[in-house]
């Protein structure tokens, strides 16, 4: 059973361009299945956790910081984007600019708050945070509508065509969305920057002694994820075409927390499966009504005890992939053993 | 000129003069040691060396700057790097990572060259994965560049932390008791590593307690008691320094006291 595994993690590492590649096909040619409208909402709102979680991941798995209030960067990029296209009557693509650099400086706020806290100080602020965010949603009445929320957001266009999900075009927008967003993710950690915050989760005052400018850092990842947050936030806000402040509450905080540590901290196919199995399991086990939410507890607190570090979780066993033309002795001798 | 001098610095701690007015100096390619007993304030010189406390009074120049009250970032980008008493590796990190991190200060390349992948950021990760491999096959560690640093023995992982400090290319490497932990046999073997580094042309202060560990590696010495220096000078004054004495095996006078 082990080797089964073992050999499996091989070939999927080997592989992974063509497997990646083969995965994406089938995800874009899925709505020609005769999916229902209900069936592709929920890939859209898969999707749309999935790139929630992977901006989480950036400040909780990666940089090690837990925050509790992510729902308030996502609640910021949805109603800015719904305000720029009701109020100012902009297209999707100008309020998608608009939520990512609205989203940004609000992470840049949160991370220029938090940049000295950790631990449970982090935890608390960023809860408090959320909430202050999700008040100032309800009672800015003149600008947010208030508790009766913002109706009848137009509906996204690309070239003339609206978007729907019944033609399929919200689905492919979504996962474009989470395509790039897998892109950015992967490419900034694999970097400077991503070994100086992972850095940071590690041991943060060795990291100061290296040099590493910790706090500038710290700013930065909140403010990146609050702009994926704004992504997630602009294309939610234009497919449910309704934002109130009751849509980002904490329940929403704690199932994207709940993403990121089920689904493996620092891991980026993790968030996307974690994102796959908390949005389907309750769709899933709607025969079950009220029920579902104890399996689901069930199934956390299980997950919790036998596999803490997350479904993927854990340190890779793969060697450390060095960038192309760097030679290395031990690599050369292990490639010759290989051969002979 | 010296490398480092440092003036006449001072540190109080609420009523508590935990350095006063020690005065040292370090010249290019040498091995220098500060010694004292436990808590006679090795440390503390240590953490205003590197930015982690604020200087109350004196100065410390580094390459003929002034670097004392500056951030601990601005030190090494000086060019002193340090390692830590508790070894402070990247724990979940690999052995590899943890130099290119040494490396990060030198590693020239923005933002946008992390998302676009550009020749700019491919070059920079080239050098700097290449760097690493090149000082870790130097100090015989090249076969473990993949093992993530938790894993290693207690003397490899202190191998990697010095590793990790000539990544920043520092000019003056700080050793903060590198021998804590270590069996006789292993502190010897330490002792062998850190001056074949002098010998590759690095310049090392070493900070530590055990005085008969630095007496045969080291070029010149300064020994601190109570927050003092008390004496300075090649190993073999120092040894026969009565203060020296005196404050390592005590002063024997009891009984003379009493009488």
């Amino acid at each position: 059973m082990k080797s089964i595994v073992s050999t499996a993690s091989n070939f999927m590492h080997k592989n992974k361009l063509w497997l990646l590649l083969a995965i994406i096909a089938v995800l874009v040619i899925l709505p020609f299945f005769g999916l229902s409208s209900y069936l592709i909402r929920v890939l859209c709102m898969i999707a749309t956790y999935s790139i929630l979680a992977l901006s989480l991941n950036l400040i909780t798995g990666f940089m090690g910081q837990t925050s509790m209030g992510h729902a308030a960067l996502y609640c910021i990029g949805a109603y800015a984007g719904a305000l720029f296209s009701t109020r100012l009557g902009t297209n999707f693509w100008i309020s998608l600019i608009a939520a990512i650099v609205v989203g940004a400086l609000a992470g840049a706020f949160e991370g220029f708050v938090t940049m000295n806290l950790s631990g449970s100080y982090m935890t608390v602020t960023t809860l408090a945070f959320a909430q202050v965010v999700t008040m100032v949603a309800q009672n800015w009445t003149s600008l947010t509508n208030g508790p009766l929320g913002i109706k009848s957001i137009p509906r996204p266009t690309f070239f003339g065509i609206e978007l729907t999900t019944n033609n399929g075009g919200l689905y492919w927008l979504v996962l474009a969305f989470l395509i790039l967003t897998v892109l950015f993710v992967t490419a900034i950690i694999n970097s400077k920057m991503g070994r100086a915050v992972i850095a940071i989760k590690e041991d943060e005052l060795a990291a100061k002694l290296m040099g590493i400018e910790t706090k500038r850092y710290r700013i930065a990842v909140v403010a990146i994820a609050g702009a994926l947050a704004g992504v997630a936030g602009c294309y939610y806000a234009h497919m449910s075409r309704y934002v109130d402040p009751k849509v980002f509450s904490f329940d929403i905080s704690m199932t994207i927390l709940t993403i990121v540590i089920f689904g493996g901290l620092a891991s980026i196919p993790g968030s996307i499966l974690g994102a796959i199995i908390m949005v389907a399991f309750p769709e899933a086990l709607q025969f079950l009504s009220e029920y579902r939410f104890l399996v689901y507890g069930f199934i956390l607190v299980i997950m919790m005890r036998f596999r803490p570090q997350g479904v993927l979780g854990g340190l890779s066993k793969q060697p450390y992939k060095l960038p192309a033309g760097v030679k290395s002795k031990a690599r050369e001798a292990a490639a010759q053993a290989k051969e002979a | 000129m010296a490398l480092l001098e440092v003036n006449e610095i001072t540190k109080v701690f609420g009523g508590l003069t935990a350095v006063d007015k020690v005065s040292f100096k370090v010249e290019p390619g040498e091995i220098v040691s500060i010694i004292g007993p436990n808590g006679a304030g090795k440390t503390t010189i240590f953490n205003m060396l590197t930015g982690v406390y604020k200087v109350d009074n004196g100065s410390i120049n580094f390459d003929g700057k002034a670097i004392h009250n500056t951030s601990p970032q601005h030190i090494v980008h000086a060019g002193i790097a340090r390692t830590f008493q508790n070894i402070r590796l990247f724990p979940n990190m690999r052995v590899i990572e943890n130099v290119m991190i040494g490396n990060h200060i030198n590693t020239k390349y923005g933002f946008l060259d992390e998302v676009f992948r550009t020749p700019r950021f491919r070059k920079g990760e080239r050098e700097c994965a290449q760097k690493a491999i090149d000082i870790l096959e130097s100090l015989d560690l090249g076969d473990q560049i993949d093992n993530y640093a938790k894993n290693l023995p207690y003397g490899m992982q202190r191998k990697v932390e010095i590793a990790r400090a000539i990544a920043t290319n520092a000019k003056l490497i700080i050793l903060d008791e590198p021998a804590a932990g270590m069996n006789p046999q292993e502190s010897e073997e330490l002792m062998e590593f850190i001056r074949s580094l002098r010998d590759k042309g690095h310049t090392i202060l070493l900070i530590e307690h055990d005085m008969n560990l630095v007496m045969q590696i080291s070029d010149r010495i300064y020994v601190i008691e109570y927050g003092k220096k008390i004496a300075e000078g090649l190993p073999a004054e120092v040894a026969h320094n009565p203060r020296v004495i005196t404050a390592y095996l005590g002063s024997g006078g009891i009984s003379k006291d009493e009488e």
